[in-house]
């Protein structure tokens, strides 16, 4: 590294976290026991103080050449050389969309810490939750600034044991244990895609690096770009299958169907983790792949098409299944795997450069206003967890008159998923929209009516919590909660408030040329519109107690009921886990091993003891002398054998 | 470097432990001799690099050849490359961590560190050596003191388990000699049969001699570290075995054969190796996957761990089998990795046993509470196993993965597809273990009085993870020192064979 690059503190901005995990995972026990908040949230505020003057350094100072955004390798070390051209570096790429994830995963982060600090008082393992919450911090910056493919899959699965750390954190919880495997294992699976996927690029295009990578596959000329599309496997080229499989790995990551049912369960962690992790950085860590091999995925159309699917189909389905839930952070997290269909679709609806890339755009633009509401969303409802005890929304209702901040502060969250004007998430969603109804008018009606869907179930959750009924009497007397959990509140309702006027569009393109998009009112009259109707409909039917929901429930009968068990996706998984693995090969492979090939070695064993005792009418028994034997006869045989070949 | 010096030291421990008195002697010595070694083996990688960076570029360094019996061209010839002076350094690291778990080793202590220390010296000998004779000698001197330690100290059905360990490993090396045999009597050099690694590398055999002895040596081999469908001695033997001596059969013993595979019957029969792929590929594939889900199935974490070392071993010769370099550097990196972890993981076994007394999973349950420290290595282990970026596992395996996806055939593509999906059913049984053990509400009450690591535990977990940490946070050392060694070996192999 020459001593001109600019760009080396980049490097503390993982770094800082992963000293703070390796302090506090190492120390905090003993020496931290109380300080480890403070400990932790302070190395965060460098960080995000660093991330956002990077931000600042990339998009106004040195990061265009003629008007375009360039990838900036800021530094790239060898890791680990497989052959001479391929290796594993550890880099760090700079360039449109991971300055933006930058900032986005260390504010975010931020604000967990802080509401941490109130809402885990008291914890017993309190130097252990923010050693954990380091360590995601590390991970998901070193994720987003990989400039290596298996960089960034040994980011991707820091992340996912980060998760399951936290989604097990309380690990004397039966459900949490079980909900920590699953997550794991789920995204394990997906990873396995992700995996073969990479041979795959990696064995056509010569090389791991992105950048090598990406030009490579894109260049129609070149030998790689020929041999990864002439070759096929079942009547797809290797590029497809190259791109589809790595997706998997996304799709594992951001709960896409049908790989989705590890996210309502992680709801088992604790909520400020919920939020970070569950919301707003790690879930979109798939969508954030399909983007950083965007141009590659831009030359296959077939892996795009299945990208759009998988993002539409998963955003209507979550949506309907948020409609009938009760547990509220199941809710959030159905809404979350429904919002990231949205960028996923927007992606895969998106082509390379100019106005054809709106959906790009448009997707990085909803991952950034999605991490502010929904992060939002999430903390309101641990605030409202940690007063009421309860996750479910029936033991809620009439919060707005004890906890004024969270009340409003959910409000703003939730107009602003629902995509009403001027809140953030009507703008990131308006230009989805935009780039669906240009490209494909199915994806197009299905996103309408699943955001019409969203507002309605949102609102619903709204009122559940707020207004309904009285104040619970289990609720706690104490009123709101401390100043700690409250700030976060403030900052992130301001953010998800004024995030729609941040100008993504310049600075965050498939292209890195800015993007001139303005709100067409037209084409924005009938999707705001369906929104207000789920709203009012949500307002008829939950602003205050009444048997109308039920209704409507046992009207529907068991379309409601299949609903609401989430179409039993969980159960199909389960029977084929349990009872095909399970029982019809691991069990198997068990009993043969004991039976059959350990019985043959047995057998071989007694047959060696009773011919011995025949031979020899051996009457020790002693291991030592059939080993002596045994020894001497395959000898006796070598030198038969050596005579036979020699002569 | 006086390499003669890394035998001599565990021998001279070995005895002196014999005129020690009382407990307290015996394992100072032994831990004193253990600390000797672990110092000479980092020291030898000093020496090693020096050597190296001064531009030696010769495959064996601080070679000594001394005629042993001159009748049969025999010769104590011993010298090092990067693949053995990384077998070295992993020997070094359990033999310390391996007597500093058997520190209140109270029954017969004497004859137990006497065996472990023989153990390790029949290991530093095996990998020094480059006369296949000499190799072979020091290979039953590590076998026999394994029957002696599961049969006096170990648990369960511990005579069946030494028998059977004995008399398959014994088997084994019979392969084995035979096939050295075979080499022996058809080698010619200067008019004599050779024992010499060396000099046997620099001839070309004949392919149908090689294609008929090779099966011998890489089976006999194979038998010690695992090979699908002689691995039954792993689990019977690791569980009934204490846990010094788990740590040096997984850590240590499974290393001889894999190392021998590669080193003996890939090396020095090439065309064989070749003919053969498909083969070990098969067998290791079978055995990647098949002991992943047996493995599933386990109750007793003893078993459970001894199954997925047949998974994990499994890449060894998948690496072996796939004939790329960065393959046959994911075998060795896979050694030295699967041999600290497995080590790891039996000493959190072994200290979870020893406090519980009992080892099935279902009594188990909510560790993490009472015991931290050990509940945490427990943990570390299995992230290991499971292939968990930051530490060694995950380096070794997906260098075998990559290696194997060079080579371009279709099958060899599905198989390593196959491999890579044991990832997955890793993951499995790794939580399912870890979740139900320490994890979850504590199970019995007895546990709530149970006392943490001692400082000895500690020491030897410590360790072994720095290991771990070293080779998965920075592999790129390790690469560099074997890589030299398996390029030898690999354009050994350009020199008799054409390779697709």
């Amino acid at each position: 590294m020459s001593h001109m690059n600019p760009y080396v503190y980049i490097a503390f901005i993982p770094l800082l976290p992963l000293f703070v995990f390796l302090l506090l995972g190492l120390f905090g026990r003993r020496y931290f026991k109380t300080s480890s908040g403070t400990t932790g949230t302070i190395s965060l505020l460098v960080t995000a103080a660093l991330s956002i003057y990077a931000a600042y350094q990339y998009f106004f100072v040195s990061g265009k050449t003629d008007g375009v955004y360039q990838k900036i390798i800021a530094m790239k070390y060898t890791w680990l050389q497989f052959s001479p051209n391929v290796s594993i570096d550890m880099g760090i790429i700079l360039d449109p969309i991971s300055v933006m994830m930058i900032v986005v995963v260390s504010f975010v982060s931020l604000m967990v810490h802080i509401f941490s600090l109130g809402y885990m008082k008291g914890e017993e393992r309190f130097a252990t939750y923010f050693a954990f919450l380091s360590l995601f911090t590390f991970s998901m910056l070193g994720l987003v600034l990989s400039s290596n493919i298996f960089q960034i899959y040994i980011f991707w699965e820091l992340v996912g044991v980060s998760s399951y750390l936290l989604i097990g954190f309380y690990f004397e919880k039966p459900s949490a244990v079980a909900a920590s495997k699953k997550a794991f294992i789920v995204t394990r699976f997906a990873d396995l895609g992700f995996l073969v996927g990479i041979l795959i690029l990696a064995f056509y295009s010569g090389t791991l690096d992105f950048g090598v990578l990406i030009s490579r596959l894109t260049s129609l000329q070149s030998p790689e770009f020929l041999a990864i599309t002439s070759a096929s496997f079942m009547g797809a080229s290797m590029l497809t299958w190259g791109l589809v499989l790595v997706f998997i790995g996304g799709a594992g990551k951001s709960a896409m169907f049908p790989l989705h049912v590890w996210l309502p369960d992680a709801m088992e962690g604790p909520t400020p983790v919920s939020a970070l992790i569950h919301a707003a950085t790690m879930v979109v860590a798939g969508v954030f792949l399909v983007a950083r091999l965007f141009p590659v995925f831009c030359f296959d159309p077939s892996a795009l098409q299945v990208v759009t699917y998988t993002g539409v189909f998963s955003a209507l389905i979550a949506a309907v299944i948020a409609c009938t839930q009760t547990d509220i952070k199941r809710i959030l997290a159905f809404s979350t795997m429904s919002q990231i269909g949205f960028m996923m679709f927007a992606l895969g609806v998106s082509q390379y450069g100019g106005e054809q890339g709106l959906g790009y755009m448009a997707s990085m633009f909803h991952l950034f206003t999605h991490a502010f509401f929904k992060s939002l969303l999430f903390l309101c409802a641990g605030a409202v967890i940690h007063l009421v005890h309860s996750n479910n929304m029936k033991d809620m209702g009439g919060l707005r008159k004890i906890m004024p901040v969270t009340h409003i502060s959910f409000l703003i969250a939730c107009l602003a998923i629902s995509g009403i004007p001027p809140f953030s998430g009507f703008f990131s969603k308006e230009d989805i929209l935009l780039a669906a109804y240009h490209s494909n008018k199915l994806v197009y009606a299905i996103a309408v009516f699943t955001s019409a869907l969203t507002a309605f179930y949102m609102f619903r959750l709204y009122y559940a919590i707020f207004w309904s009924k009285g104040v619970p009497s289990s609720a706690a007397p104490h009123g709101e909660a401390a100043m700690s959990m409250k700030i976060p509140l403030v900052i992130l309702a301001v953010c998800s408030l004024l995030g729609g006027f941040v100008p993504i569009a310049s600075w965050v393109t498939s292209d890195g040329l800015p993007l001139h998009t303005g709100i067409d009112m037209a084409f924005s009259a009938l999707p705001v519109l369906l929104a207000l109707g789920g709203i009012t409909l949500a307002t008829y039917l939950y602003k205050s107690e009444n048997d109308r929901p039920e209704k409507i429930a046992s009207s529907l009968g068991s379309f409601y009921k299949l609903v609401y068990h989430k179409f039993y996706i969980d159960e199909v998984y389960l029977f084929i886990t349990k009872k095909i693995i399970f029982n019809c090969i691991g069990a198997p492979a068990a009993w043969i091993d004991k039976h059959i090939v350990d019985g043959f070695m047995n057998l071989l064993a007694s047959v060696t003891e009773k011919i011995s005792y025949l031979i020899k009418g051996m009457q020790s028994g002693k291991l030592q002398n059939y080993a002596l034997y045994f020894f001497c006869g395959i000898v006796g045989l070598a030198v038969l054998f050596i005579y036979i070949t020699h002569n | 470097m006086n390499l003669s010096l890394l035998i001599i030291l565990p021998t001279l421990t070995a005895i002196s432990v014999l005129f020690c008195k009382g407990l307290k002697q015996v394992r100072t010595v032994s831990l004193i001799g253990a600390s000797a070694q672990f110092l000479s083996s980092v020291g030898l990688l000093m020496v090693y690099w020096k050597e190296r960076a001064a531009g030696n570029g010769s495959q064996f360094l601080f070679e000594t050849n001394i005629s042993w019996f001159a009748p049969l061209n025999i010769h104590y010839h011993v010298g090092v490359d990067g693949i053995s002076v990384a077998m070295i350094l992993l020997t070094a690291f359990v033999v310390i961590a391996g007597v500093l778990v058997s520190w209140t080793q109270e029954t017969l202590n004497k004859e137990f560190f006497f065996l472990l220390l023989l153990l390790s010296v029949g290991a530093y000998g095996y990998f020094l050596s480059l006369d296949l004779f000499t190799l072979f000698f020091f290979l039953e001197v590590a076998v026999i003191p394994k029957y002696l330690l599961i049969g006096i100290w170990g648990s369960g059905k511990k005579e069946y388990s030494a028998m059977k360990l004995a008399l398959m490993l014994m088997a084994g090396s019979a392969l084995v000699f035979v096939g050295l045999m075979g080499l022996y009597f058809n080698t010619h050099v200067n008019g004599v049969h050779s024992f010499d690694m060396v000099e046997i590398s620099k001839l070309h055999i004949d392919p149908e001699i090689q294609n008929l002895f090779f099966p011998f040596a890489f089976v006999g081999f194979g038998i010690f570290t695992a090979l699908f469908p002689f691995h039954t001695w792993v689990p019977d033997g690791h569980s009934s075995a204490p846990t010094a001596a788990s740590m040096f059969l997984a850590g240590i013993s499974m290393k001889l054969g894999g190392y021998g595979c590669l080193r003996v019957a890939t090396y020095l029969m090439p065309d064989a190796a070749h003919y053969y792929a498909p083969v070990i590929i098969l067998l290791a594939t079978i055995a990647i996957i098949y002991g992943a889900f047996a493995t599933m199935m386990q109750k007793d974490l003893k078993y459970i761990n001894a199954y997925s070392s047949v998974s994990h071993c499994g890449f060894v010769l998948l690496g072996i089998g796939m004939l790329t370099q960065t393959s046959i550097n994911g075998a060795v990196l896979q050694m030295v990795s699967h041999g600290l972890m497995t080590a790891l993981f039996f000493a959190a076994i072994g200290m979870i046993y020893s406090r519980t007394h009992t080892r099935m999973v279902q009594h188990l349950g909510g560790l993490l509470k009472v015991m931290p420290f050990i509940s945490t290595i427990f943990v570390i282990a299995g992230l290991c196993s499971l292939g968990l970026p930051g530490f060694s596992g995950f380096v070794a395996e997906v260098t075998v993965f990559v290696g194997s996806w060079q080579n371009p055939d279709q099958w060899y593509r599905l198989a390593t597809i196959l491999a890579c999906a044991s990832i997955v059913v890793t993951a499995v049984y790794i939580l399912r273990a870890a979740g139900r053990s320490v994890m979850g509400p504590i199970t019995d009450s007895h546990f709530n009085g149970l006392a943490d690591a001692s400082w000895s535990e500690k020491l030897a977990a410590g360790i072994l993870i720095t290991g771990i940490v070293a080779i998965g946070v920075a592999p790129f050392w390790i690469y560099q020192l074997i890589g030299p060694g398996t390029e030898f070996i690999v354009q050994h192999f350009g020199k008799f064979v054409t390779l697709k």
